[in-house]
């Protein structure tokens, strides 16, 4: 079969610092004029978002690409796609690329949809012949055929997410390169990306896909690789490699973790955290909480650098990678002014833990409102939640029924029927 | 390699010419006076010259009526003016884009440059009935405007390509921009003809490249008046130095725009 991507010892490093700072003529020149002579610089700290990655990818295959956050996905995606360059090593990719980073890049809210459409869609390598051609079919798989005329800044969020999504669907990319487009939208569009997706499969493309949606690698992919660090740990068939990834992930169930040893971590490191505790309705550690009961959760933190407005974000997961739910001090209003250098705690108090017997994974985050993301840790906790009776009947529940259960009852009354009533009699 | 990025370009035609009807579009769909905003802004400005300078300081202008030569320059210079400081931050602008997908950079600073052009030809238009105002013939000159539009166009995109890139990269430049811009429009021929700018100071001024190309339009528009050709070619010769000097070091610097925008 042939090759479609050959990626050949790929390294690629930053300096670390490089996205915070902004760096000001002004104080290049006034350096200039201090020491002219010498070529005094600030020094400069490195990190490797990529180390020595090779790989090779068939026409045709499809393959899944995991890891923790900061690990090096992303950054893989962007030098196949030529968006950034590697500072050693080669990539070579046959036929035309097209990559998903974010749906709907370059849409302008005072351009219409079919505006829209016809911009992305250049942007992303159509063609424009190949948009007027495939203008209604996009319109229609999207879903906004009543507004293809208005702007788009009267469109809802998810409007412009399906029109996005829409217009990557219907791309004739020997190479696909996508990057976690399903972790939105509700769950009727998420079906449809799926299927579009599979249609990609069937379709002969060469597909990457980047996705902490565990079951759904699993499901598109047959082939995935699992990168930590910038390197690759493991390359192999999806199943094998989900299975060693996750069982990497915190091993047992503890009452607390140390997280400031970590290393596949994101964010630029103002503020980090160092440790998470959970503590029972008493206030007593455990690791293993009962369905429908009190939890708290306390999460240490250092403070480097003063942080202005940050928000603290607590996301839970299946232990097939499904995002259950999340919280954040942003959704639930707690304004925090900043936070000052030295060593904290801030505690998330769920009132009542409705998930059903099984193992969650917590990933956390502390970010501002903005671009700035002080620390992102994935899956750095286990906890277990044991079956409790709540409902009262002495029959407990089951982590085959689901992920959560519902408090509720059931109620029946049996219509009063003739027919019924003259059969007995 | 020149070849090869030039090469490229071409293959990313559709996307180039998107980006340039993007541009444009938005800058009339923002404006509540949408192309409206081509005419005013040069006519404004040359109503404001000629009160000024026109009537109370009582410039010469070479015999030709004060608001027909200061508009005949404010043409290309607003043309100039707003293309350069347009795609000087386009980069910056197109953030986003530049972080998420790949095309040829240059593209970006492009688009800016070539999207004043329709701004000038709706603003031209105002310049031919002017004429017919002031009874000025119409010269064959005039056919010449297109084609001094295009050294125009190469300097606004060399400029635009040292300052775009500049701008990805020190963060400051975008304030020096508009000072940059207006330091230029004192040291060109707009306000003033160049023949009352004493003989020895002649050569320096025409060293902006502008001085050569505003009087050639001027010239061009006069069927009276001859063109200093010698000028013209002085300024497209230090236009594509500017330009050569501004692709080499975009093409140095396109690499990193993705790790530092």
């Amino acid at each position: 079969m042939a090759r479609a991507i050959k990626a050949d010892n790929l390294s690629k490093r930053f300096r670390i610092g490089m996205l915070q700072h902004e760096t000001m003529l002004r104080e290049v020149l006034v350096g200039m004029i201090k020491h002219p002579f010498s070529r005094i610089r600030p020094k400069k700290e490195f990190i490797w978002a990529l180390r020595d990655v090779g790989f090779e990818v068939d026409t045709g295959e499809v393959m899944g690409i995991i890891g923790r956050n900061g690990a090096g996905k992303s950054t893989l995606l962007k030098v196949l796609s030529r968006i950034t360059y590697p500072t050693t090593g080669s990539a070579t990719v046959k036929g035309r690329v097209s990559s998903l980073l974010e749906v709907g890049t370059g849409f302008h809210e005072e351009l219409t949809g079919r505006e829209n459409v016809f911009l992305n869609g250049s942007i992303l390598g159509m063609k424009k012949k190949e948009i007027v051609r495939k203008m209604d079919a996009i319109i229609d798989f999207a879903g906004v055929k009543k507004f293809v005329d208005t702007p788009m800044k009267r469109y809802s969020s998810g409007m412009k997410l399906r029109l996005g999504f829409a217009v990557a669907a219907h791309l004739e990319a020997d190479v696909l390169l996508v990057d976690e487009v399903l972790a939105v939208g509700d769950a009727d569009f998420q079906r449809k990306c799926l299927r579009a997706m599979d249609d990609l499969r069937t379709g002969g493309r060469t597909v990457l896909f980047v996705s902490h949606n565990m079951s759904a690698v699993e499901n598109l992919c047959p082939r995935a690789i699992w990168i930590e660090g910038g390197r690759i740990v493991e390359d192999g068939e999806a199943k094998t490699v989900i299975h060693n990834y996750l069982s990497t992930f915190a091993q047992e169930a503890k009452s607390g973790y140390d997280l400031s040893q970590i290393e596949s971590r994101s964010g630029n490191g103002a503020a980090r955290f160092t440790a998470i505790e959970f503590l029972d309705d008493q206030g007593n550690p455990t690791g293993l909480i009962r369905s429908g009961e009190k939890m708290t959760v306390r999460l240490h933190f250092r403070v480097n650098e003063t942080v202005k407005h940050p928000h603290f974000g607590f996301k839970i997961f299946s232990d097939t990678g499904a995002l259950v739910t999340t919280i954040s001090t942003w959704a639930t209003r707690l304004e925090i002014p900043q936070l000052t250098p030295g060593e904290d705690y801030i505690d998330l108090h769920v009132d009542f833990l409705n998930l059903m017997p099984a193992r969650y994974y917590v990933s956390l985050s502390l970010q501002s409102v903005g671009r700035l993301r002080y620390d992102i840790l994935d899956h750095c906790a286990v906890f277990d939640v044991e079956a409790a009776d709540v409902y009262g009947t002495g029959r407990g529940l089951d982590g085959r029924w689901g992920v959560m259960y519902m408090p509720g009852r059931w109620t029946y009354r049996q219509l009063p029927d003739p027919d019924r009533g003259e059969g007995e009699g | 390699m020149r070849f090869t990025w030039l090469r490229e370009f071409w293959e990313y035609r559709e996307l180039f010419l998107f980006l340039v009807w993007r541009d444009v579009k938005i800058r009339y769909k923002q404006t509540a006076l949408g192309a409206l905003w081509a005419i005013i802004q040069p006519f404004a400005t040359m109503i404001i010259f000629t009160i000024f300078f026109g009537r109370m300081a009582k410039m010469p202008s070479d015999g030709i009526p004060y608001p027909v030569f200061s508009y005949s320059a404010l043409l290309p210079w607003t043309y100039f003016s707003t293309s350069l400081g347009l795609s000087g931050n386009s980069l910056v602008a197109n953030a986003n884009l530049i972080r998420r997908v790949y095309f040829p950079r240059v593209a970006i600073p492009a688009a800016s440059a070539l999207g004043g052009l329709v701004d000038f030809s709706i603003a031209f238009v105002v310049l031919i009935g002017m004429l017919f105002y002031y009874k000025i013939p119409l010269s064959f000159g005039l056919l010449l405007w297109p084609v001094f539009m295009v050294p125009m166009v190469i300097l606004t995109l060399g400029l635009g390509m040292i300052l775009s890139s500049l701008n990805v990269k020190y963060r400051d430049v975008k304030y020096a921009i508009p000072f940059f811009i207006q330091s230029l429009l004192f040291i060109t021929p707009i306000i003033y003809p160049t023949s009352v700018v004493p003989e020895r100071f002649r050569f320096l001024l025409s060293l902006n490249p502008l001085t050569g190309m505003v009087e050639g339009f001027r010239g061009a528009m006069l069927p009276t008046r001859s063109i200093d050709f010698e000028m013209v070619w002085m300024s497209v010769g230090i236009i594509f130095v500017i330009f050569t000097a501004g692709a080499i070091y975009f093409r140095r610097t396109e690499r990193e725009f993705a790790d530092v925008i």
